[in-house]
């Protein structure tokens, strides 16, 4: 990603920079219309903050139809748009380009509908997922996916990225709990797909625009599911001499049937720098800790927590605790949710990674960095959303040593080969963005590319929407729609007849 | 008439390009229990794939199966249940509403209609629990999305975009499933004599509490004696069920009659019982009576839908039921199927949709059996159409805009 390759800047874009500027000040008045360098500079990066760039100049719209006017205008005269949500991506999806203009949603931060009859909020996507949960948590609700960045991304970028958190493996992802959005696509058509009702017909193209890391369309509207609070939640912390052993107690707490609404391990390295930041109580004679949530009616936490503890016993694990409050369990969690700046403690500098992985292949990969830490000379601890197979490599490195940052990108793009190798997949749930791009093709065959590509050309022929981000090559659509044709004899014809 | 019968996913591909290049359509089955759902397809050729089965990958402890699209669904439930497994959305079984046999249908169709049952609410529909999928374009290439792990955001998700698509865009070959373990147990609790929108209240109670019911269905006077061998007594039944293990059954039915115990007299359905239930209210048991008469499923707002029915049966005569906290809707018409009345009352009470499941082939050729979409929605679907099968090789006209 170092030697990172955007699509070249459209010149006669930038010189009409003025120009557009201020035909954008006539469809947003107001404050919505940033061009000064100094102000622009806040919106230069999101969360992969290796890579920066101004863009031409950023737009905080608050209507849907500004969006379309500003997406038609752009769309009549060539211009690329980036759209932006609270710019916490982690694979560079809301970077953005030099000829763009970076559309930022944070204004749309209103919720418009709470709908307790139907389990159901109605939000526009600058609100932040845990504003959902704060708005609804009074009656008992709240919205289940968490990623560990609630506090600060919206509603909209969890569409974009179908974004996960410690929950998802009970309750799903973004793409399980929306229930509709409202998009407008870069030509300025107003989209309504889904709503309060279940399984919109004709094609799922909500399935589609979740996760489509803002290539498809500009959401303005979401319909999220809220669900009621379990009753009560309970946490095992296990530890074991190996990650083999807690890779199989965690396969045997599936076995026996039991989905907890949380399963979270950590590998030795993570576990310690873990307990020395926050004290949370880790063992540290083991080399796996697993932290096990159970949750729903008491009468049910209570006796799984037994079997699960039973399942431990019986894999090998030499120390276990079972919360008695939520305290305790929050202790527990503190060491896992502060695993990232812990680990940022002990080294000037990390690079985190997101491959997943099928579950039974945990020894083999861990086994594979342990050998690349070695090659490369660079550390690495691992937090892994167990239950599902997501892992998070931490790569240690000190960006000012020269060639550091680029031999942990090498080692980092080492890891998401082998997870491809053993049958899993280059992101679980941070995205493709700009950071993975190029590694595409470790996964997919070009035809397999082309087809997501043809998605794109139908709702964004020109490629003018967050272009240089997922796709190592953006054919362009007339190219791409032009047939093959295979000329042939009828195959096996089995002349059955009805 | 040539039916293709291909064995292989290469064949497949084959075929398709054949047809391709011939530019013939072809009409894609699996076992062809859904055939009469949908706008009547004539081509001059099959692609059967109930010739390509089999279970390729099943990993009880990952929660993970693939399977060839043409694998019975039949055969993959049986498999899954030795392992106390399931699809946990509870895939419906179109075949007896049609007068066919139960237990029909294969994987590919599943997915392809986005099959889903009273777990809906819950669990979701097949499009919430494909992981991956191989498939052949109606361009006649073959390609695939996904993988075989529940967290993956690595591309398009074109397994989803599949689901509901009634194979129109591409034919799959392969198909990876999330499954799930089966509840140890299931109580179904009853609240007897609540009319329409007593029950709708009384469902909204339930699914908003921490009861964690997986299926709320409103059973009315005229439909109730169809159910279980006619097990009900009288009067409407208000239906709640509750699945886990059996200590949290108990405790979560206790939650259930002290939230609803002054809403009605209650009663509970034993796990066979109730096991039987919620099959019969997935299938359309009641309507599943040799009748050819029109039969809807609507779905909207689930409050919503109560007022639906009572707006609509002033316009017209129908027997319903409903699934889903209300929010789906049964109906079987007396009569004419009424599709613009009926549509009409749905966009105004907050929009929704309305599928023409069953109808006589010349009621299905003259009246839009899927949802008619607003203009841009139309053209955006047009358009991936076009990216997927530019020569409208797959089910040409099996939905409007194809
Ligand atoms: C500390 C930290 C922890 C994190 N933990 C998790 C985690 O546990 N799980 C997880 O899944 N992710 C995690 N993330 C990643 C990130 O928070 C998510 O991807 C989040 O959904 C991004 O939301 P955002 O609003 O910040 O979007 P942005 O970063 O602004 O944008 C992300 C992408 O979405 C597009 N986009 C944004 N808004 C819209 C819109 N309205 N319409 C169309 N496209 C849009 C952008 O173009 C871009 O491609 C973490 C990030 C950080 C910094």
């Amino acid at each position: 990603m170092s030697g990172l390759k955007m699509p070249q800047a459209n010149a006669a874009t930038l010189k009409k920079r003025a120009e557009i500027i201020a035909d954008m000040r006539i469809i947003v008045p107001g404050e919505g219309v940033v061009d000064a360098q100094n102000e622009m500079r806040a919106f230069e990066s999101d969360g992969l903050t290796a890579y920066r760039q101004m863009p031409l100049v950023v737009v905080l719209p608050e209507t849907t139809a500004q969006v379309s006017r500003i997406l038609k205008y752009c769309h009549e005269r060539d211009i690329r748009v980036v759209p932006r949500g609270s710019g916490t991506s982690l694979s560079g999806g809301a970077l953005p380009l030099e000829d763009a203009v970076l559309l930022v949603m944070s204004r749309f931060n209103r919720i418009l509908d709470i709908d307790y009859a139907n389990r159901a909020v109605v939000a526009q996507p600058g609100v932040t997922n845990l504003g959902i949960t704060h708005a609804v948590e009074q009656a008992g609700f709240y919205y289940a996916p968490d990623p560990s960045s609630q506090i600060a991304c919206s509603i909209g970028g969890n569409v974009a990225e179908n974004s996960g958190g410690v929950h998802c493996l009970k309750y799903g992802l973004t793409a399980n709990n929306v229930l509709g959005i409202e998009m407008v696509l870069m030509n300025g058509d107003v989209i309504r797909l889904g709503g309060k009702h279940l399984d919109a017909e004709g094609y799922d193209l909500l399935g589609l625009m979740t996760g489509s890391e803002g290539l498809l369309g500009v959401v303005t509207e979401v319909t999220v599911r809220i669900l009621q609070k379990p009753e009560t939640a309970r946490a095992l912390l296990i530890g074991f001499p190996s990650s083999e052993e807690a890779g199989q107690c965690v396969a045997e707490i599936i076995g026996a049937g039991i989905i907890p609404g949380g399963m979270e391990m950590m590998d030795g390295p993570a576990i310690r720098a873990a307990e020395d930041f926050v004290h949370a109580g880790y063992p540290l004679d083991v080399e796996a800790l697993l932290i096990v949530e159970l949750d729903g009616p008491q009468a049910e936490v209570d006796h799984l927590i037994d079997r699960v503890e039973t399942i431990a016993r019986q894999n090998g694990a030499t120390t276990s605790r079972a919360s008695t409050s939520d305290e305790e369990r929050a202790v527990f969690w503190a060491g896992r949710k502060a695993a990232f700046p812990a680990v940022g403690r002990i080294s000037p500098d990390y690079y985190c990674m997101d491959g997943t992985i099928p579950r039974k292949q945990l020894p083999r990969v861990l086994a594979g960095m342990r050998a690349l830490s070695e090659k490369y000379g660079l550390r690495v601890a691992n937090v892994f959303h167990a239950g599902d197979g997501n892992l998070h490599p931490l790569i240690l490195y000190d960006a000012n040593r020269p060639g550091e940052l680029e031999k942990a990108e090498d080692f980092g793009a080492d890891i998401l080969r082998l997870c491809v190798e053993v049958g899993g997949v280059l992101t679980g749930e941070h995205g493709v963005g700009v950071e993975k791009r190029d590694l595409m093709p470790e996964m997919f065959t070009e035809d397999d590319l082309n087809q997501q590509i043809r998605v794109k050309c139908a709702f964004d022929p020109g490629h003018l929407l967050n272009p240089g981000k997922v796709f190592p090559q953006l054919h362009r659509c007339a190219e791409l729609g032009r047939m093959h044709i295979h000329r042939g004899q009828m195959p096996f014809p089995e002349l059955e007849r009805f | 008439m040539t039916v293709f019968l291909p064995n292989t996913a290469e064949e497949v591909l084959e075929t398709v390009r054949w047809a391709v290049s011939e530019e013939a359509p072809l009409e894609v089955v699996g076992h062809g229990s859904k055939r009469g759902i949908g706008q009547p397809v004539q081509t001059a050729h099959t692609l059967d794939l109930s010739k390509l089965t089999g279970v390729t990958l099943y990993e009880p402890e990952e929660l993970v199966l693939s399977a060839r699209a043409g694998t019975p669904i039949a055969e993959i439930e049986a498999l899954l249940r030795e392992h106390n497994q399931e699809l946990a959305f509870e895939p419906m079984d179109y075949g007896p509403l049609f007068g066919g046999e139960p237990g029909r249908g294969t994987l590919g169709g599943l997915l392809a209609a986005n099959l889903a049952g009273p777990r809906r609410l819950k669990a979701g529909a097949a499009r919430d629990h494909v992981l991956g999928v191989h498939a052949v374009s109606g361009r006649g290439e073959g390609f695939k999305s996904g993988g075989r792990v529940v967290k993956n955001v690595t591309g398009y998700d074109l397994s989803k975009g599949l689901a509901g698509s009634w194979g129109t865009l591409a034919v799959a070959t392969d198909i990876t499933m999330k499954v799930l373990p089966a509840a140890e147990t299931e109580t179904t609790f009853c609240i007897a004599g609540l009319d329409d929108a007593a029950a709708t209240q009384a469902m909204a109670i339930a699914m908003g509490s921490s009861a964690e019911v997986s299926g709320a269905a409103h059973l009315p006077e005229g439909v109730v004696g169809r159910f279980i061998d006619g097990g009900f007594s009288g009067g409407g039944q208000t239906v709640l069920r509750v699945e886990g293990f059996g200590p949290s059954v108990a405790y979560r039915i206790d939650l259930l009659s002290r939230l609803l115990g002054n809403h009605g007299s209650a009663e509970t359905l034993d796990e066979a019982a109730s096991r039987r239930l919620w099959r019969e209210i997935r299938d359309g048991h009641p309507f599943a009576d040799g009748s050819p008469a029109p039969v809807w499923r609507v779905s909207v707002t689930p409050s919503r839908g109560h007022e639906l029915v009572d707006a609509f049966r002033r316009a017209a005569g129908a027997n319903v039921y409903y699934d889903w906290q209300g929010g789906l809707i049964w109906m079987r018409m007396e009569a004419d199927p009424e599709a613009e009345i009926l549509r009409k009352m749905i966009a105004h009470l907050g929009g929704g949709h309305a599928t023409l499941v069953r109808a006589p082939l010349a009621i299905r050729a003259a009246t839009p059996v899927f949802e008619p979409q607003p203009a841009p929605l139309a053209a955006l679907s047009a358009r991936l159409k076009e990216q997927f099968d530019p020569q409208k090789i797959l089910n040409p006209g099996r939905m409007d805009f194809t």
